[in-house]
Protein backbone atom coordinates (compact mmCIF):
# COMPACT_ATOMS: atom_id res chain seq x y z
CA UNK A 1 0.00 0.00 0.00
CA UNK A 2 1.46 3.60 -0.61
CA UNK A 3 0.89 5.88 1.66
CA UNK A 4 1.22 9.52 0.32
CA UNK A 5 3.12 11.36 2.79
CA UNK A 6 3.39 14.11 -0.21
CA UNK A 7 -0.62 15.02 0.26
CA UNK A 8 -0.02 15.87 4.09
CA UNK A 9 3.15 17.76 3.63
CA UNK A 10 1.41 19.86 1.04
CA UNK A 11 -1.71 20.55 3.26
CA UNK A 12 -0.14 20.74 6.72
CA UNK A 13 -0.29 24.24 6.95
CA UNK A 14 -3.89 23.82 6.67
CA UNK A 15 -3.70 21.00 9.37
CA UNK A 16 -2.10 23.42 11.35
CA UNK A 17 -4.20 25.95 11.16
CA UNK A 18 -7.17 23.42 11.73
CA UNK A 19 -5.70 22.37 14.87
CA UNK A 20 -5.32 25.86 16.54
CA UNK A 21 -9.14 26.43 15.60
CA UNK A 22 -9.98 22.94 17.07
CA UNK A 23 -7.73 23.76 20.20
CA UNK A 24 -9.44 27.93 20.38
CA UNK A 25 -12.83 26.07 19.85
CA UNK A 26 -12.73 23.09 22.74
CA UNK A 27 -11.06 25.79 25.06
CA UNK A 28 -13.81 28.44 24.38
CA UNK A 29 -16.04 25.67 24.57
CA UNK A 30 -14.77 24.57 28.33
CA UNK A 31 -14.21 27.47 29.78
CA UNK A 32 -18.00 28.98 28.87
CA UNK A 33 -19.15 25.84 29.04
CA UNK A 34 -17.64 25.15 32.77
CA UNK A 35 -19.22 28.77 33.93
CA UNK A 36 -22.30 28.07 32.58
CA UNK A 37 -22.33 24.55 33.76
CA UNK A 38 -21.95 25.89 37.69
CA UNK A 39 -24.61 28.28 36.85
CA UNK A 40 -27.17 26.02 35.66
CA UNK A 41 -26.28 22.89 38.12
CA UNK A 42 -27.05 25.35 40.99
CA UNK A 43 -29.72 26.44 39.28
CA UNK A 44 -31.20 23.32 39.19
CA UNK A 45 -30.31 22.93 42.98
CA UNK A 46 -32.48 25.33 44.15
CA UNK A 47 -35.51 24.44 46.89
CA UNK A 48 -38.12 26.31 45.46
CA UNK A 49 -38.96 23.67 42.77
CA UNK A 50 -40.18 26.29 39.77
CA UNK A 51 -37.35 28.11 39.70
CA UNK A 52 -35.11 25.03 39.32
CA UNK A 53 -37.49 23.53 36.03
CA UNK A 54 -35.79 25.65 33.25
CA UNK A 55 -32.51 24.64 34.56
CA UNK A 56 -34.22 21.03 34.50
CA UNK A 57 -35.72 21.54 30.96
CA UNK A 58 -32.08 22.99 29.55
CA UNK A 59 -30.27 20.17 30.66
CA UNK A 60 -33.14 17.74 29.62
CA UNK A 61 -32.82 19.35 26.06
CA UNK A 62 -29.39 19.89 25.55
CA UNK A 63 -28.14 16.35 27.02
CA UNK A 64 -31.64 14.56 25.41
CA UNK A 65 -31.11 15.91 21.94
CA UNK A 66 -27.74 15.17 19.31
CA UNK A 67 -24.68 17.92 19.45
CA UNK A 68 -25.47 17.45 15.39
CA UNK A 69 -28.87 18.73 15.28
CA UNK A 70 -28.15 21.64 17.93
CA UNK A 71 -25.12 22.86 15.68
CA UNK A 72 -27.14 22.73 12.65
CA UNK A 73 -30.30 24.64 14.72
CA UNK A 74 -27.67 27.09 16.33
CA UNK A 75 -25.70 27.91 12.74
CA UNK A 76 -28.42 28.20 10.21
CA UNK A 77 -31.22 29.67 12.89
CA UNK A 78 -29.80 30.88 15.95
CA UNK A 79 -27.06 33.15 15.16
CA UNK A 80 -28.68 34.39 11.68
CA UNK A 81 -31.02 35.88 13.90
CA UNK A 82 -28.51 37.33 16.49
CA UNK A 83 -25.59 38.60 13.82
CA UNK A 84 -27.85 38.60 10.31
CA UNK A 85 -25.62 36.29 9.17
CA UNK A 86 -24.20 32.87 9.95
CA UNK A 87 -21.11 32.36 10.66
CA UNK A 88 -19.19 28.55 11.48
CA UNK A 89 -17.11 29.60 14.45
CA UNK A 90 -19.66 31.49 16.34
CA UNK A 91 -22.52 29.06 16.08
CA UNK A 92 -19.99 26.14 17.08
CA UNK A 93 -18.53 27.86 20.13
CA UNK A 94 -22.16 28.46 20.73
CA UNK A 95 -23.48 25.08 20.58
CA UNK A 96 -20.33 23.42 22.02
CA UNK A 97 -20.58 25.50 25.34
CA UNK A 98 -24.46 24.71 25.18
CA UNK A 99 -24.26 21.44 25.14
CA UNK A 100 -20.74 20.96 27.33
CA UNK A 101 -22.71 23.37 30.20
CA UNK A 102 -25.66 20.84 30.70
CA UNK A 103 -23.36 17.49 31.46
CA UNK A 104 -21.11 20.24 33.32
CA UNK A 105 -24.07 21.52 35.63
CA UNK A 106 -24.73 17.87 36.37
CA UNK A 107 -21.25 17.00 36.94
CA UNK A 108 -21.28 20.09 39.71
CA UNK A 109 -24.33 19.27 40.99
CA UNK A 110 -22.76 15.50 41.39
CA UNK A 111 -20.40 16.66 43.21
CA UNK A 112 -21.60 18.89 45.18
CA UNK A 113 -24.43 16.57 46.46
CA UNK A 114 -21.61 13.73 47.39
CA UNK A 115 -20.40 15.89 50.02
CA UNK A 116 -21.72 15.12 53.69
CA UNK A 117 -24.17 17.02 54.83
CA UNK A 118 -22.54 17.14 57.72
CA UNK A 119 -20.16 19.49 56.52
CA UNK A 120 -22.53 22.21 55.18
CA UNK A 121 -24.27 21.63 58.87
CA UNK A 122 -21.21 22.50 60.65
CA UNK A 123 -19.90 25.44 58.64
CA UNK A 124 -23.47 26.93 59.40
CA UNK A 125 -23.12 25.85 62.88
CA UNK A 126 -20.14 27.80 63.33
CA UNK A 127 -22.41 31.12 61.72
CA UNK A 128 -21.32 31.33 58.33
CA UNK A 129 -23.83 32.42 55.84
CA UNK A 130 -25.20 29.56 52.91
CA UNK A 131 -22.60 31.59 50.93
CA UNK A 132 -19.72 31.22 53.18
CA UNK A 133 -20.07 27.76 53.70
CA UNK A 134 -20.03 26.86 50.04
CA UNK A 135 -17.03 28.59 49.11
CA UNK A 136 -14.88 27.66 52.00
CA UNK A 137 -16.19 24.46 52.85
CA UNK A 138 -18.61 23.02 50.32
CA UNK A 139 -16.64 23.66 46.73
CA UNK A 140 -13.05 23.21 47.61
CA UNK A 141 -13.97 19.37 48.48
CA UNK A 142 -16.56 18.85 45.71
CA UNK A 143 -14.35 20.38 42.91
CA UNK A 144 -11.47 17.90 43.92
CA UNK A 145 -14.45 14.43 43.10
CA UNK A 146 -14.99 16.76 39.47
CA UNK A 147 -11.98 17.04 38.09
CA UNK A 148 -12.25 13.28 36.56
CA UNK A 149 -15.51 13.27 35.46
CA UNK A 150 -15.25 17.01 33.95
CA UNK A 151 -11.49 15.88 32.33
CA UNK A 152 -13.91 13.50 30.70
CA UNK A 153 -16.14 16.04 29.40
CA UNK A 154 -13.53 18.18 28.48
CA UNK A 155 -12.15 15.24 26.19
CA UNK A 156 -15.64 14.55 24.26
CA UNK A 157 -15.93 17.82 23.89
CA UNK A 158 -12.86 18.49 22.25
CA UNK A 159 -13.88 15.23 19.68
CA UNK A 160 -17.41 16.59 19.15
CA UNK A 161 -15.47 19.82 17.91
CA UNK A 162 -15.19 17.70 14.77
CA UNK A 163 -18.84 18.13 13.95
CA UNK A 164 -17.83 21.83 13.23
CA UNK A 165 -16.51 20.86 9.97
CA UNK A 166 -20.52 20.15 8.90
CA UNK A 167 -20.74 23.70 9.12
CA UNK A 168 -17.71 24.67 7.19
CA UNK A 169 -15.83 25.38 10.18
CA UNK A 170 -12.22 25.02 9.18
CA UNK A 171 -10.94 22.83 12.03
CA UNK A 172 -9.19 19.39 11.72
CA UNK A 173 -12.09 17.81 10.34
CA UNK A 174 -13.24 20.26 7.95
CA UNK A 175 -9.26 19.91 6.20
CA UNK A 176 -9.67 16.47 6.54
CA UNK A 177 -12.65 16.58 4.59
CA UNK A 178 -11.42 18.31 2.09
CA UNK A 179 -8.32 16.69 1.32
CA UNK A 180 -10.00 13.53 0.91
CA UNK A 181 -11.99 15.29 -1.68
CA UNK A 182 -9.51 16.59 -3.72
CA UNK A 183 -7.93 13.23 -3.94
CA UNK A 184 -10.11 11.03 -3.56
CA UNK A 185 -8.05 9.08 -0.63
CA UNK A 186 -9.45 8.02 2.41
CA UNK A 187 -5.95 7.11 5.04
CA UNK A 188 -4.02 9.69 4.66
CA UNK A 189 -6.63 12.28 5.47
CA UNK A 190 -8.59 10.53 8.59
CA UNK A 191 -5.51 8.50 9.38
CA UNK A 192 -4.06 12.17 9.87
CA UNK A 193 -7.02 13.95 11.82
CA UNK A 194 -7.51 10.87 14.07
CA UNK A 195 -3.73 11.13 15.45
CA UNK A 196 -4.28 14.88 15.85
CA UNK A 197 -6.88 14.05 17.80
CA UNK A 198 -5.23 11.06 19.85
CA UNK A 199 -2.21 13.61 20.73
CA UNK A 200 -4.77 16.53 21.80
CA UNK A 201 -6.82 14.09 24.08
CA UNK A 202 -3.46 11.97 25.85
CA UNK A 203 -2.33 15.83 26.05
CA UNK A 204 -5.71 17.02 28.05
CA UNK A 205 -5.28 13.40 30.24
CA UNK A 206 -1.90 13.80 31.04
CA UNK A 207 -2.57 17.24 32.38
CA UNK A 208 -5.54 16.21 33.94
CA UNK A 209 -3.53 13.54 35.49
CA UNK A 210 -1.01 16.03 36.94
CA UNK A 211 -3.12 18.24 38.41
CA UNK A 212 -5.30 15.53 40.02
CA UNK A 213 -2.21 14.15 41.64
CA UNK A 214 -0.92 17.50 42.70
CA UNK A 215 -4.22 18.37 44.72
CA UNK A 216 -4.64 14.79 46.21
CA UNK A 217 -1.23 15.17 47.87
CA UNK A 218 -1.98 18.57 49.01
CA UNK B 1 -29.94 31.86 78.37
CA UNK B 2 -32.26 29.41 76.06
CA UNK B 3 -35.81 28.77 76.39
CA UNK B 4 -37.94 26.55 74.47
CA UNK B 5 -41.37 26.71 74.60
CA UNK B 6 -44.16 24.02 72.59
CA UNK B 7 -41.49 23.21 70.22
CA UNK B 8 -43.15 20.95 67.75
CA UNK B 9 -40.93 19.55 64.76
CA UNK B 10 -42.84 16.97 62.17
CA UNK B 11 -41.21 15.54 58.70
CA UNK B 12 -43.28 15.32 56.47
CA UNK B 13 -46.59 13.54 58.28
CA UNK B 14 -43.82 12.07 60.76
CA UNK B 15 -44.83 14.33 63.92
CA UNK B 16 -41.02 13.90 65.99
CA UNK B 17 -41.25 16.69 68.50
CA UNK B 18 -44.77 17.03 69.88
CA UNK B 19 -44.18 20.20 72.36
CA UNK B 20 -41.69 20.34 73.90
CA UNK B 21 -40.79 23.36 76.88
CA UNK B 22 -37.37 23.73 78.28
CA UNK B 23 -35.33 26.39 80.33
CA UNK B 24 -31.55 26.15 80.59
CA UNK B 25 -30.41 29.07 82.77
CA UNK B 26 -26.56 30.33 82.64
CA UNK B 27 -23.41 28.26 83.11
CA UNK B 28 -26.40 24.85 83.64
CA UNK B 29 -25.42 21.76 81.77
CA UNK B 30 -28.56 19.95 81.08
CA UNK B 31 -28.02 16.27 79.93
CA UNK B 32 -30.53 14.88 77.81
CA UNK B 33 -30.82 10.85 77.57
CA UNK B 34 -33.54 8.71 75.89
CA UNK B 35 -33.54 5.88 73.41
CA UNK B 36 -32.72 5.90 69.80
CA UNK B 37 -35.10 8.15 67.68
CA UNK B 38 -36.72 9.48 70.34
CA UNK B 39 -36.02 13.05 68.84
CA UNK B 40 -33.62 14.18 71.32
CA UNK B 41 -31.04 14.97 67.90
CA UNK B 42 -33.98 16.92 65.76
CA UNK B 43 -34.47 18.91 69.56
CA UNK B 44 -30.79 20.15 69.47
CA UNK B 45 -30.91 20.87 66.02
CA UNK B 46 -33.82 23.27 66.35
CA UNK B 47 -32.01 24.83 68.82
CA UNK B 48 -29.56 26.36 65.97
CA UNK B 49 -32.07 26.29 63.16
CA UNK B 50 -30.38 22.78 61.69
CA UNK B 51 -33.85 22.18 61.03
CA UNK B 52 -36.74 24.20 60.59
CA UNK B 53 -39.45 24.53 63.43
CA UNK B 54 -42.93 23.56 62.52
CA UNK B 55 -44.23 25.12 65.67
CA UNK B 56 -43.61 26.91 68.87
CA UNK B 57 -40.68 28.99 70.01
CA UNK B 58 -36.97 28.82 70.92
CA UNK B 59 -35.47 31.54 72.85
CA UNK B 60 -31.41 32.17 72.63
CA UNK B 61 -30.68 34.94 75.14
CA UNK B 62 -34.17 36.65 74.98
CA UNK B 63 -33.81 36.97 70.92
CA UNK B 64 -36.74 34.44 69.39
CA UNK B 65 -34.44 32.55 66.62
CA UNK B 66 -38.23 31.38 64.85
CA UNK B 67 -39.10 35.05 64.25
CA UNK B 68 -38.13 35.46 60.57
CA UNK B 69 -36.30 38.90 61.27
CA UNK B 70 -33.86 37.65 63.87
CA UNK B 71 -30.53 37.25 62.09
CA UNK B 72 -30.40 33.27 62.63
CA UNK B 73 -26.27 33.61 61.25
CA UNK B 74 -25.53 35.84 64.36
CA UNK B 75 -27.48 33.00 66.70
CA UNK B 76 -25.65 30.87 65.34
CA UNK B 77 -21.70 32.65 66.43
CA UNK B 78 -23.13 32.48 69.46
CA UNK B 79 -23.91 28.50 70.03
CA UNK B 80 -21.31 26.15 69.27
CA UNK B 81 -22.44 22.81 68.32
CA UNK B 82 -20.52 19.30 67.90
CA UNK B 83 -21.43 16.42 66.11
CA UNK B 84 -21.42 12.96 66.58
CA UNK B 85 -19.53 12.50 63.32
CA UNK B 86 -17.04 15.39 64.10
CA UNK B 87 -17.63 16.96 60.73
CA UNK B 88 -14.37 18.64 60.71
CA UNK B 89 -13.46 20.14 57.05
CA UNK B 90 -11.05 17.43 55.57
CA UNK B 91 -9.18 19.65 53.15
CA UNK B 92 -8.03 22.10 55.70
CA UNK B 93 -5.26 21.12 58.72
CA UNK B 94 -6.59 21.24 61.97
CA UNK B 95 -5.75 25.16 62.79
CA UNK B 96 -7.12 25.83 59.49
CA UNK B 97 -10.31 24.21 60.52
CA UNK B 98 -10.51 26.31 64.13
CA UNK B 99 -9.83 29.13 62.26
CA UNK B 100 -12.04 29.82 59.37
CA UNK B 101 -14.91 30.77 60.88
CA UNK B 102 -13.32 33.08 63.20
CA UNK B 103 -11.55 34.56 60.10
CA UNK B 104 -14.21 34.83 57.45
CA UNK B 105 -17.47 35.06 59.84
CA UNK B 106 -15.81 37.57 62.41
CA UNK B 107 -13.55 38.80 60.31
CA UNK B 108 -10.68 38.86 63.36
CA UNK B 109 -6.89 39.05 61.97
CA UNK B 110 -5.18 36.21 61.18
CA UNK B 111 -2.00 36.19 63.24
CA UNK B 112 -4.96 36.93 66.47
CA UNK B 113 -6.93 33.83 65.44
CA UNK B 114 -3.95 31.71 64.87
CA UNK B 115 -2.61 32.37 68.89
CA UNK B 116 -6.47 32.10 69.73
CA UNK B 117 -6.45 28.72 67.92
CA UNK B 118 -2.98 27.53 69.85
CA UNK B 119 -4.45 28.55 72.85
CA UNK B 120 -7.54 26.19 72.14
CA UNK B 121 -5.33 23.81 70.84
CA UNK B 122 -3.66 23.80 74.22
CA UNK B 123 -6.82 23.50 75.86
CA UNK B 124 -7.72 20.38 74.22
CA UNK B 125 -4.05 18.74 74.25
CA UNK B 126 -3.28 18.77 70.95
CA UNK B 127 -0.94 21.80 70.07
CA UNK B 128 1.46 19.42 68.11
CA UNK B 129 -1.48 18.78 65.88
CA UNK B 130 -2.25 22.35 64.59
CA UNK B 131 -0.74 21.18 60.89
CA UNK B 132 -2.32 18.30 60.61
CA UNK B 133 -5.37 17.14 58.40
CA UNK B 134 -8.12 15.98 60.31
CA UNK B 135 -7.49 12.17 58.51
CA UNK B 136 -4.04 11.83 60.52
CA UNK B 137 -6.23 11.98 63.64
CA UNK B 138 -7.62 9.52 65.87
CA UNK B 139 -11.54 9.57 66.35
CA UNK B 140 -11.14 11.10 69.63
CA UNK B 141 -8.61 13.45 68.88
CA UNK B 142 -10.98 14.39 65.47
CA UNK B 143 -13.69 15.01 68.28
CA UNK B 144 -11.23 17.46 70.33
CA UNK B 145 -10.45 19.69 67.33
CA UNK B 146 -14.30 19.89 66.21
CA UNK B 147 -14.82 21.27 70.66
CA UNK B 148 -11.88 23.44 69.60
CA UNK B 149 -13.51 24.74 66.39
CA UNK B 150 -16.17 25.66 68.38
CA UNK B 151 -15.14 27.00 70.88
CA UNK B 152 -12.84 29.25 68.66
CA UNK B 153 -15.85 31.28 67.60
CA UNK B 154 -16.26 32.00 71.98
CA UNK B 155 -19.74 30.81 72.07
CA UNK B 156 -22.01 31.00 75.00
CA UNK B 157 -23.71 27.55 74.56
CA UNK B 158 -22.84 24.63 73.65
CA UNK B 159 -24.49 22.07 72.20
CA UNK B 160 -23.08 18.26 72.29
CA UNK B 161 -24.87 15.51 70.14
CA UNK B 162 -23.32 11.83 71.16
CA UNK B 163 -20.24 13.19 71.08
CA UNK B 164 -18.78 9.84 71.75
CA UNK B 165 -20.96 7.53 70.75
CA UNK B 166 -18.56 7.22 67.05
CA UNK B 167 -15.71 6.83 69.41
CA UNK B 168 -13.61 3.54 70.09
CA UNK B 169 -14.31 3.07 73.90
CA UNK B 170 -10.53 3.79 74.66
CA UNK B 171 -11.25 7.26 73.28
CA UNK B 172 -14.18 8.44 74.93
CA UNK B 173 -12.54 9.47 78.67
CA UNK B 174 -10.43 11.51 76.16
CA UNK B 175 -13.30 13.62 75.05
CA UNK B 176 -15.67 13.91 78.38
CA UNK B 177 -12.76 15.30 79.98
CA UNK B 178 -12.21 18.23 77.87
CA UNK B 179 -16.36 18.33 78.01
CA UNK B 180 -16.17 17.96 81.67
CA UNK B 181 -13.21 20.88 82.14
CA UNK B 182 -15.60 23.35 79.83
CA UNK B 183 -18.63 22.34 82.44
CA UNK B 184 -16.12 23.68 85.32
CA UNK B 185 -15.62 26.61 83.11
CA UNK B 186 -19.01 27.41 83.56
CA UNK B 187 -20.26 27.17 79.95
CA UNK B 188 -23.78 26.57 79.12
CA UNK B 189 -23.94 23.72 77.58
CA UNK B 190 -26.91 21.14 76.66
CA UNK B 191 -25.03 17.21 76.01
CA UNK B 192 -27.11 14.58 74.50
CA UNK B 193 -25.36 11.58 75.35
CA UNK B 194 -25.22 7.77 76.21
CA UNK B 195 -22.53 7.96 79.09
CA UNK B 196 -24.42 7.46 81.87
CA UNK B 197 -21.84 8.43 84.24
CA UNK B 198 -21.02 11.38 82.68
CA UNK B 199 -24.34 12.68 83.21
CA UNK B 200 -24.31 11.90 86.45
CA UNK B 201 -20.98 13.28 87.48
CA UNK B 202 -21.06 16.59 85.45
CA UNK B 203 -25.44 17.50 84.48
CA UNK B 204 -26.88 20.17 86.64
CA UNK B 205 -29.95 18.37 85.24
CA UNK B 206 -31.09 15.31 83.17
CA UNK B 207 -33.86 15.11 80.70
CA UNK B 208 -35.59 11.95 79.70
CA UNK B 209 -36.74 12.41 76.09
CA UNK B 210 -39.52 9.58 74.63
CA UNK B 211 -41.44 10.29 71.38
CA UNK B 212 -40.74 13.38 70.74
CA UNK B 213 -41.49 14.42 74.44
CA UNK B 214 -39.96 15.53 77.06
CA UNK B 215 -41.02 12.49 79.86
CA UNK B 216 -39.37 13.09 83.13
CA UNK B 217 -36.68 15.80 84.15
CA UNK B 218 -34.96 16.20 87.72
CA UNK B 219 -31.42 16.13 89.41
CA UNK B 220 -29.17 13.67 88.10
CA UNK B 221 -29.15 11.31 91.26
CA UNK B 222 -33.08 11.45 91.13
CA UNK B 223 -33.48 10.27 87.72
CA UNK B 224 -30.95 7.50 88.18
CA UNK B 225 -32.03 6.70 92.02
CA UNK B 226 -35.72 7.10 92.02
CA UNK B 227 -37.03 7.46 87.99
CA UNK B 228 -40.76 8.57 88.70
CA UNK B 229 -41.90 6.94 85.33
CA UNK B 230 -42.45 3.63 83.74
CA UNK B 231 -40.48 4.76 80.73
CA UNK B 232 -37.77 6.33 82.57
CA UNK B 233 -37.48 3.54 84.36
CA UNK B 234 -37.69 0.42 81.49
CA UNK B 235 -35.06 2.75 79.47
CA UNK B 236 -32.61 3.17 82.64
CA UNK B 237 -32.74 -0.53 83.49
CA UNK B 238 -31.14 -1.29 80.09
CA UNK B 239 -28.76 0.73 79.65
CA UNK B 240 -27.51 0.97 83.81
N1 LIG C 1 -34.30 14.70 58.05
C1 LIG C 1 -35.22 13.83 58.49
N2 LIG C 1 -36.23 13.46 57.70
C2 LIG C 1 -37.18 12.58 58.13
N3 LIG C 1 -37.20 12.04 59.34
C3 LIG C 1 -36.21 12.37 60.20
C4 LIG C 1 -35.17 13.27 59.83
N4 LIG C 1 -34.33 13.42 60.88
C5 LIG C 1 -34.83 12.63 61.86
N5 LIG C 1 -35.96 12.01 61.46
C6 LIG C 1 -36.77 11.08 62.27
O1 LIG C 1 -37.07 11.72 63.47
C7 LIG C 1 -37.05 10.81 64.54
C8 LIG C 1 -36.16 11.33 65.64
O2 LIG C 1 -34.85 11.35 65.18
P1 LIG C 1 -33.65 11.91 66.04
O3 LIG C 1 -33.97 13.27 66.49
O4 LIG C 1 -32.42 11.72 65.26
O5 LIG C 1 -33.64 10.93 67.29
P2 LIG C 1 -32.51 10.58 68.33
O6 LIG C 1 -31.41 11.59 68.16
O7 LIG C 1 -33.17 10.65 69.66
O8 LIG C 1 -32.06 9.20 68.01
C9 LIG C 1 -36.60 9.48 63.97
O9 LIG C 1 -37.74 8.67 63.79
C10 LIG C 1 -36.00 9.85 62.65
O10 LIG C 1 -36.22 8.82 61.72
MG1 LIG D 1 -29.42 11.32 67.59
Amino acid sequence: MDFRFDMIIEYSPYLIKGTLLTIGLSLAGILIGTVLGLFIGLGKMQRRRLLAWPFVWYITFFRGTPLFVQILLIHFGVVPMLIGQTNGIVATIIALSLNAAAYIAEIFRAGIQSIDRGQMEAARSLGMTHVQAMRYVILPQAFKRMIPPLGNEFIVLIKESSLAAIVATPEIMYWGRVMAGKYYRVWEPYLTAAIIYLILTISLSFLLNILERRLKTE
Amino acid sequence: MIKVENLQKTFGSHKVLNGINVVVQPQEVVVVIGPSGSGKSTFLRCINLLETITDGHVLIEEVDITDKSSNINKVREEVGMVFQHFNLFPHKTVMENITLAPLKVRGIPEQQARSKGMELLKKVGLEDKAEAYPDSLSGGQKQRVAIARALAMEPKIMLFDEPTSALDPEMVGEVLEVIKQLAREGMTMVVVTHEMGFAREVGDRVIFMDGGLIIEENKPREIFENPQHERTKAFLSKVL
